[in-house]
């Protein structure tokens, strides 16, 4: 035997002593993440950001005045807003005085899909809170909802002149959310 | 008697309503008995994205239904299971499949374990041939005579 392999083999040795330790330094970063109280383990990572806005084409809600919504209305312009409501989702009410505001101080081009709602209880909703939506499409059958791969209601949107969805949030907006993640996108798009 | 045969009959009837619980409602399913059995397979794959841990064949979520509905109709205008799929993953991405798609981000996934077994298996094996193998290959040098001589006596003197 030559001089070398016992000493690569005692190499090699020392190298697999390292092993468990780095699996277990990873299995404990991995854990640390985990436990992140920052992180939302139910947050569903979006496959249509930076996609363009899939097509399609939703009457107006029967009974309201608002003209109904298509893949044409969020090209164009600027940066728009596309929330999903319902008038059954009970955080749709609580984000509801948020967006009308958004729409009113900062002119910001708001568009709604309501989703797998009653009409009479849409129009009743909106009468009741306000209806700061430029356009609604009525999403009877909820597939309009599962073209934009959404996950419940609500959720929110932003879609460039270009029609690309820039931002998406599931879940209600918040003041904090719209301040910290929301205005920036639009800015930056504006 | 009477008593005996009343506890088989629930006892059956209770037997009769195991299994597990279908999500899976009568009209949603289609004529097509192969087409349909496609369908349930595709479903068992395809996660809730409401209920996250369950499949949308057995979640009685309104969009898990939704989404079993569309595969019915896109399979019966004659898509491939594989076409379901991508149309499903163009929307909600790999996180609607329940079995994870094998490239590169989930190699760790896909082959950790196994990584982790062969290291173990190699860290086992090394430390046994360690073990077995014989003095002369470990670098120890053997006795020679004379020393052999002195290891007899000495353990002979502590017997005494």
């Amino acid at each position: 035997m030559s001089e070398a392999t016992p000493r690569t083999m005692k190499i090699l040795i020392r190298v697999l002593f390292i092993v468990p330790l780095l699996i277990f330094a990873g299995t404990l970063g991995y854990l640390y993440f985990g436990l992140d109280p920052q992180r939302d383990p139910r947050a569903v990572p979006s496959a249509l950001l930076d996609k363009p806005a899939p097509d399609f084409e939703l009457p107006a809600v029967p009974g309201l005045q608002t003209p109904g919504l298509s893949r044409g209305d969020l090209e164009g312009g600027g940066p728009v807003l596309l929330n999903v409501f319902a008038s059954w989702c009970v955080p749709c009410r609580a984000e509801h005085p948020l967006l009308s505001e958004l729409v009113e101080s900062r002119g910001v081009t708001l568009y709604g899909i309501d989703y797998k709602d009653k009409a009479e209880d849409a129009v009743a909703w909106l009468e009741e809170l306000g209806n700061p939506y430029a356009a609604i499409g009525h999403d009877d059958s909820g597939r309009a909802g599962i073209e934009w791969g959404i996950t419940g209601v609500p959720e929110t949107f932003v879609i460039d002149g270009d029609g690309t969805i820039r931002y998406r949030h599931a879940g209600p907006l918040t003041r904090q959310l719209i301040e910290e993640e929301l205005l920036p996108v639009l800015e930056q798009l504006r | 008697m009477r008593l005996a045969a009343a506890l088989a009959l629930l006892l059956l009837a209770g037997l009769s309503a195991w299994g597990p619980a279908l999500a899976v409602e009568p009209e949603e399913m289609l004529d097509d008995p192969e087409l349909e059995a496609r369908a349930r397979d595709i479903s068992k794959d395809v996660r809730c994205v409401v209920c996250q841990n369950e499949s949308i064949d057995s979640s009685n979520a309104g969009i898990a239904r939704d989404l079993r509905i569309l595969i019915r109709e896109r399979l019966q205008t004659g898509d491939s299971d594989r076409e379901v799929f991508d149309f499903l993953t163009a929307r909600y991405g790999d996180f609607v499949l329940l079995k994870p798609p094998v490239r590169p981000a989930t190699y760790l996934l896909w082959f950790g374990p196994a990584a982790v077994l062969i290291l173990g298996g190699l860290g086992l094996a090394v430390f046994l041939l360690r073990r077995r193998r014989p003095a002369a290959q470990s670098g120890v040098p053997e006795l020679t005579p004379e020393e052999r001589g002195r290891l007899a006596k000495l353990l002979k003197e502590r017997r005494e």
